[in-house]
């Protein structure tokens, strides 16, 4: 039978070696994460943190499911479009859903749209085909 | 209660109960916008309600696990708390930022970050506070007369919470990078060492209600923390399948993540076994009602509805739906808020001397709340899978989803109705209760 001592072992060698690992990985996949980024998409992830889009929208699926996923935005919807959203002073309801009227300058607008371009150039693993129309499964019908 | 010292915990549970009403409030504002009925979006747009839900939820199981720690450290340790004024103040503190945060969540401030939005500069000041709170309860343990595994674990659990927010603090401009470390705050909070905090709060309560003896309690608990850390380290992967970092995490994190539930069926087991072995039969049931409901319910929302979506073939479609808010929903509750009302139930009674172990109202609450967060999880999970399907496999447009997603919504708000009465009949008990007195000390 199990002693106390036996499971306290199994507790912090399982934990240690987990973690030793968890580090390796992270250091690892780290590495091969490409940080180089325009200056005017830092500065759009700056403008989207500040505003909180994340608290209706995702991106790369993080969020709050109230709003569009925006990972392929710029794709889905072309750059004029997204500016003139994002320098919107009237209020708006796209299908019903209110979005708040942000009014951006059109060096802000530019600089979100350099995020969001920046997003949709990664590769995330088969998600950036996900967002939107281009499911694997509905492209596969597209094709039938 | 055994300690006078002990009645710190009361206010930090009063403060969770307002917290909770706060949170459930905005939850109700959100679950309205979804069916389009959101007038107060000119002054409450949906992402305040968004965040406020999320951080109060986050602050309420905070302030539960302190007022927790406050009861149980002093009992497992043979002494009273060190230095209770300054507890006081800690709590002050939590409030203050509290306070702060929220009403700077109504005019955008806010760091925009999923779980994290508080403030940069509140951060610091989150920071003074548990390390004041840490402090305290290393203290209480060193001078006490007994060291035990129960409240060695439960500290642990609050160090490693500690710890593992400073990486949250870092600012990237990456988002890939942003995201990365954001989720060793959030997931290893959530999978990992918040689970070492209900673990030891669990021991603690199988310890009291059911009276097998500690050593066997305990030497489970170490089986049920060692499963957790084992699975949920590496299962932090299932958050990197598709934030633009290498596909190895498609593998490591789609195996341990289905991992996972092992911890919580351990700590389920565990629970109900303790339960079946125990001879005391404690008067507190509904204590027990929530102490065996959170081990149960934890498996359920943590464990199945986790593993449900949790491989990167299926995550792949479910990732960024209202799939996950059908887990967040049942998991949160299930691990973190049935415990924190597990130790508050138990210690009520105690703190203020008057016994009200059984009665209806107890049930009531209890079973109100289950029920209701049963429909409402319900509701998420058939609106997830509906949007799932429109979206993801038929290439529906979100807008146009989410109107087929009203009769699900519907039904989400008729489960949060049923949801806020049982916690309302629980507040009225909570108020009924009285605050804590020191004429307790002889009753317990």
């Amino acid at each position: 039978m199990l002693s106390k001592s036996q499971a306290k072992l199994f507790f912090f060698v399982g934990t240690a070696v987990t973690f030793v690992i968890f580090i390796g990985l992270t250091v690892f996949s780290l590495k091969q994460v490409n940080t180089d980024m325009p200056e005017a998409a830092a500065r759009g992830k700056h403008i989207w943190e500040k505003n909180n889009c994340m608290g209706c929208h995702t991106i790369m699926g993080e969020g709050a499911y109230y709003a569009p996923e925006l990972t392929n935005v710029i794709k889905r919807r072309g750059e004029d479009y997204v500016r003139g959203v994002l320098m919107s002073k009237q209020p708006w309801q796209p299908k019903g859903r209110k979005m708040v009227a942000y009014g951006m300058s059109e060096q802000e607008a530019n600089d979100m749209i350099a995020f969001f371009k920046w997003i949709g150039r990664k590769n995330l693993n088969g998600f950036e085909k996900v967002d939107r129309t281009v499911s694997p499964l509905a492209k596969n019908r597209m094709k039938d | 209660m055994k300690y006078r010292t002990q009645k710190v915990a009361y206010w930090f549970w009063a403060l969770s109960m307002l917290l909770l009403v706060i949170q459930l409030t905005y939850g109700f504002f959100m679950g309205f916008a979804h069916l389009g009925y959101d007038g107060l979006h000119k002054w409450i747009p949906f992402n305040t309600s968004h965040t406020v839900h999320l951080n109060t939820l986050v602050v309420w199981l905070i302030s539960g696990f302190m007022g927790a720690a406050y009861y149980i450290i002093p009992e497992e340790s043979e002494t009273e708390l060190c230095c209770p004024k300054l507890a006081y103040l800690q709590l002050i503190a939590l409030t203050v930022v509290g306070v702060a945060a929220l009403t700077g969540y109504h005019f955008n401030w806010w760091e925009g970050r999923k779980f994290l939005e508080i403030p940069h500069e509140l951060d610091y000041l989150v920071a003074l506070d548990v390390v004041l709170f840490l402090a305290i309860l290393v203290i209480t343990m060193a001078k006490g007369k007994r060291r035990t595994t129960t409240s060695f674990v439960l500290v642990g659990g609050l160090v490693g919470a500690a710890l593992l927010y400073l990486p949250g603090m870092l600012q990237f401009d990456s988002q890939t990078l942003d995201s990365f470390f954001r989720w060793w705050v959030v997931h290893l909070w959530v999978e990992g060492v918040w689970e070492l905090i209900m673990g030891g709060i669990l021991a603690f309560l199988l310890i009291k209600l059911t009276g097998v003896d500690r050593e066997v309690i305990e030497k489970w608990l170490y089986v049920v923390i060692g499963l957790t850390f084992l699975s949920g380290i590496l299962g932090t992967g299932h958050h990197y399948y598709y934030i633009g970092v290498h596909k190895i995490w498609l593998i490591v994190g789609g195996i341990f993540s289905a991992l996972e539930p092992l911890a919580f069926l351990a700590m389920t087991l565990w629970a109900v076994s303790m339960y079946r072995k125990g001879e005391r039969k404690h008067p507190n049931k509904i204590a027990l009602y929530w102490t065996l409901g959170a081990a149960i319910t934890s498996f359920l929302g943590a464990g199945v509805l986790g593993l449900a979506h949790t491989l990167p073939q299926v995550n792949l479609y479910t990732h960024g739906t209202l799939v996950t808010a059908m887990h967040g929903h049942l998991a949160f509750w299930g691990a973190y808020a049935m415990i924190v009302f597990a130790i508050m139930t138990y210690a009520m009674p105690n703190l203020t001397g008057r016994k009200f172990y059984d009665t209806p109202s107890g049930r009531m609450a209890f079973w109100l709340t289950n029920v209701g967060m049963a429909i409402h999880v319900s509701a998420l999970a058939a609106a997830g899978v509906t949007q799932v399907y429109l979206e993801r496999i038929l290439g529906y447009d979100f807008g146009d989803v989410q109107k087929y997603l009203y009769p699900h919504f519907w039904v989400l708000i008729i489960g949060a109705t049923i949801f806020s009465t049982g916690i309302t009949i629980y507040l009225i008990d909570f108020i009924r209760y009285g605050l804590p007195k020191d004429e307790a000390l002889a009753t317990t």
